[in-house]
């Protein structure tokens, strides 16, 4: 499997990706929707982790954005709000697959990444 | 005089929470750094446990990223608590380039979204305004954030404060058009609110791309 990781926080990001690739997950990680979009051109991913805020492109952006690239890909959202009540609320949106509030806990996170990518 | 305090107790309750929220967001974003940090930090640890040799280094600068953040936070934290104590007294005799400090840092975030570089130019010499903070905190915000969605190519917002003849003035530099049927309306009854209370004047000149708010220097007088 392979997942893209979008969060403007650099060093969340890359830690988080050095983490998961610790554990045998293959990880890339982009910290704008910008260049997410330019990783999407020439790789295939499984799966994404998308931060709800960011700047120009927020995550509920980027995910419409990368489904007219990737259709197949699955995702899942960290949100900084505090719990996912009130990120549904504010997001008015159709939920994603999964989410995630800040900090995440990886080992829930593998979790989650495993259940949705599970044949 | 009555339905002002209204709209200014329910909006003003409103930029509270805006602030708050934005604020917990940053400090959730730097527990979730360091909380990676730590993570890193415990999987050397087995990892070394397993015999797999750890760099020193490694290890220095996983404590450096964590000291960074930590100052991060104390920085969000020393603003926060400046802007809460805001409400402390209904007027105070403040530096006014202190107050429009604490409304930049407050707004850095609305503007990373936006794309927007916000940019303080302290007065010459220092200016003092005796006010309510926490009313001309809020007018400056509602102002500041109508300048970054005015804002004009380059996406900078400009702030400055000085003296004026009968009293203080703060300019919003924003180099674009402020649109006179915007939605919702501006300036709307919570801008006219905190005007009139505030005993200021708002000018929007779209010919020279800038907003600007004349003040008393003293509200008590």
């Amino acid at each position: 499997m392979k997942i893209l990781l979008v969060d403007d926080e650099f060093e969340l990001v890359s830690t988080l990706a050095e983490r998961l690739s610790l554990r045998g997950i293959d990880a890339d990680w982009a910290t704008s929707g910008e260049s997410a979009l330019a990783k999407l051109q020439d790789t295939t991913y499984d799966l994404a982790v998308l931060d709800i805020k960011m700047p120009k492109i927020s995550g509920l952006k980027l995910r419409k954005k990368i489904q007219k690239i990737q259709p197949e890909m699955r995702y899942i959202f960290m949100t900084g709000h505090g719990s996912a009540e009130d990120f549904y609320s504010a997001s008015s949106e159709e939920g994603p697959d999964s989410y995630l509030v800040k900090p995440v806990n990886i080992d829930d996170l593998i979790a989650k990444i495993t259940a949705i990518l599970a044949p | 005089m009555q339905a002002n305090w209204e709209i200014i107790g329910r909006e003003g309750f409103k930029f509270y929470g805006k602030m708050s929220a934005s604020i917990s967001h940053e400090i959730k974003n730097i527990l979730a750094i360091i909380n990676e940090n730590a993570g890193l930090l415990s999987d050397f640890t087995m990892m070394a446990e397993r015999g797999v040799p750890i760099e020193p280094e490694r290890l220095n600068i996983i404590a450096a990223k964590i000291g960074e953040q930590v100052k991060r936070a104390d920085l969000i934290v020393r603003n926060m608590n400046q802007f809460a104590h805001s409400v402390d007294e209904q007027v105070k005799t403040v530096p006014l380039d202190d107050l429009i400090a604490v409304v930049i840092k407050l707004s850095l975030r609305f503007a990373a979204n936006r794309g927007v570089h916000l940019e303080h130019q302290p007065a010459d010499s220092p200016v003092s305004i005796t006010t309510s903070p926490f009313l001309l905190k809020n007018l400056a915000w509602l102002c500041l954030d109508q300048a970054m969605d005015a804002v004009g190519e380059k996406k900078i917002v400009s702030i400055v404060a000085k003296d004026e003849q009968n009293g203080v003035m703060i300019k919003f530099k924003h180099s674009g058009t402020i649109q006179e049927k915007s939605t919702p309306l501006f300036p709307g009854e919570q801008e006219n609110a905190l005007v009139t209370l505030l005993r200021a004047e708002m000018e929007i000149n779209n010919e020279a791309g800038e907003l600007t708010l004349h003040l008393p220097a003293s509200l008590d007088k």
